[in-house]
């Protein structure tokens, strides 16, 4: 093995690209996401947390102030906070608030379903606090094609709100897929209309998914198209790096070319569970409790799983590609989802790799968890009726908004 | 050698608004104002820019945090990007 493993050095290096330090980990992560409730009032088809109803052990209101306390003295500078919907929990206010008067700076993911004049009015009061309220279609028909009936005017009226109340800079996020992906252009038009900034992620097969994304991931062509769009447009939108395994089309797209997952990024789910990303919530990349195991801080710098991904990663199939260097063989929780393995090309590999990948054998994994409802709801999409899997027809699936992923903060940051 | 930089004959200090995480390499310092992140890749500039508060000069704070002066200029580079983000500030500018 070892004579293949050149690519990624043993020890952490003292000198080179700063992509290196973070491949071996930092004292604390630069891109938290923490996921405050598993309930949502929506049910998206391809929600990342399978969210839809609350879990009683949720973390308490004290119990959240404390991982606050901690973050702050981590100098965790900002959180990206995320469900489920985490403005329905009765205290959301009171945690943002909370967070940004112990210097932790929070961007929030929302379906926009509590943003009305007077919350909007409050966040245009306050600094620290970004919103980000989720969109998958730029018309009407295409959103609540995956994110279910009303959403689409649920979040436009939110951007209405937010504009009309002088909040300035709301960002628009959208997980591309194979349905939107041709209206990239009317997504920025909407975006600039509500002075906003569009924030374009690529959809994992995580949480529901999973079940989905045989459907909705973009075609080979499409990435093409993405990328070009990206390469001409990239720098007024936002990708959360999330688009890296694009990089072996050419060029690369700015930003961290790196899975971040345990090195960088991190997840802290509704009870405390941490993950190594929020698109990773399965116990194969559960890294502890913070409850249990002594506190957040405890989790990031000794759990074991988290040592195990900031140690020299063999590259597979992909060590004798050309693009490794930019594209690292992609998203970890994509190859996972999708049953492939996690040192070999991403799915959507650009070279072809993953076609032929995802064509071979597998076994697609079970999921650890699930918070979707078990009862139709009005909310719930219309594809689902479509495409659910087999085994899911017992009951109608529910659930919320994608939500943050590793929005990197180094996006833009030249490496 | 090149003319110095006069950079090296002014003062100038961290920014109250800015904190410095330690990090195994270095620092990561994060600006509360304009919230922008920057990475500090070595050590000896951590030192250099905790110095530049208490010392007279640019100049003053690279001998102090024992920086060689051939490598002043790099340091003078480094020290400029961050003045750009606001991460440093000059202090009595005139
Ligand atoms: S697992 Fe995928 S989404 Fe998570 S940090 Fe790695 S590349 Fe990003
Ligand atoms: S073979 Fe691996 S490294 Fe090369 S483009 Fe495909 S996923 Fe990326």
């Amino acid at each position: 093995m070892t004579l293949l493993d050149v690519r990624t050095p043993v020890a952490r290096p003292t000198t080179g690209p700063l992509v290196n330090q973070f491949e071996f980990g930092l004292d604390a992560p630069i891109c938290l996401t923490w996921e405050l409730t598993y309930a949502c009032n929506l049910a998206c088809a391809h929600c990342l947390s399978s969210s839809g109803k609350r879990d009683p052990r949720e973390l308490t209101t004290e119990q959240c102030e404390a991982v606050i306390d901690e973050l702050q003295r981590m100098q965790v500078f900002y959180v990206n906070i995320g469900g489920g919907e985490p403005t329905i929990r009765p205290d959301f206010w009171h945690l943002l608030q909370y967070a940004v008067d112990h210097n932790v700076g929070v961007k929030f993911s929302t379906n926009g379903v509590r943003l009305n004049p007077e919350r909007a009015a409050f966040l245009a009061s306050t600094d620290y606090v970004d919103v980000q309220i989720s969109l998958d279609g730029a018309t009407a028909e295409v959103n609540d094609y995956v994110r279910g009936p009303g959403s689409y005017d649920t979040a436009i009226t939110a951007l209405q709100n937010l504009q009309a109340a002088g909040f300035k800079d709301a960002k628009i996020s959208v997980v591309v897929t194979r349905q939107n992906v041709t209206q990239l252009d009317e997504f920025k038009a909407l975006a600039d209309q509500y002075g906003a900034t569009l924030r374009l992620t690529r959809l994992r097969p995580s949480g529901r998914g999973a079940d989905v994304w045989d459907e909705l991931h973009p075609l080979p062509e499409q990435q093409r198209v993405l990328y070009d769009w990206l390469m001409a447009n990239g720098d007024n939108v936002l990708t959360g790096d999330s688009f890296f395994h694009l990089a072996a089309f050419g060029e690369s797209l700015p930003g961290l070319n790196l899975c971040g997952a345990g090195r960088v990024v991190c997840l802290i789910d509704p009870i405390g569970d941490v993950y190594a990303c929020p698109f990773a919530i399965h116990d194969n990349f559960l890294a502890g409790n913070l409850l249990a195991d002594g506190g957040f801080k405890q989790v990031w710098q000794t759990s074991e799983l988290f040592q195990e991904l900031r140690s020299p990663q063999t590259s597979g199939a992909c060590t004798s590609c050309q693009f490794f260097d930019s594209c690292r063989g992609g998203c970890m929780a994509a190859k996972f989802f999708t049953g492939l393995p996690l040192d070999g090309p991403d799915p959507e590999c650009v070279q072809g790799y993953g076609e032929s990948a995802l064509a071979g054998d597998r076994t697609i994994p079970a999921a650890s968890q699930d918070h979707s409802r078990t009862t139709p709801g009005r909310n719930q999409p219309v594809m689902l009726s479509l495409t659910r899997r087999p085994e899911f027809d017992a009951g109608a699936i529910e659930a919320p908004p994608v939500s943050a992923c590793a929005e990197n903060p180094l996006a833009g940051f030249r490496l | 050698m090149l003319m110095a930089d006069p950079m090296l004959a002014e003062a100038w200090t961290l920014s109250d608004s800015v904190a410095l995480r330690p990090e195994p390499f270095g620092a990561l310092a994060y600006h509360f104002g304009n919230r922008k992140l920057t990475f500090l890749k070595k050590q000896q500039l951590v030192d250099v820019v905790n110095a530049l508060g208490e010392s007279e000069t640019v100049a003053d704070a690279l001998t102090r945090a024992g920086i060689p002066a051939a490598q002043w200029p790099a340091y003078v580079k480094a020290l400029r990007g961050l003045a750009a983000s606001d991460m440093i500030l000059e202090r009595n500018p005139s």
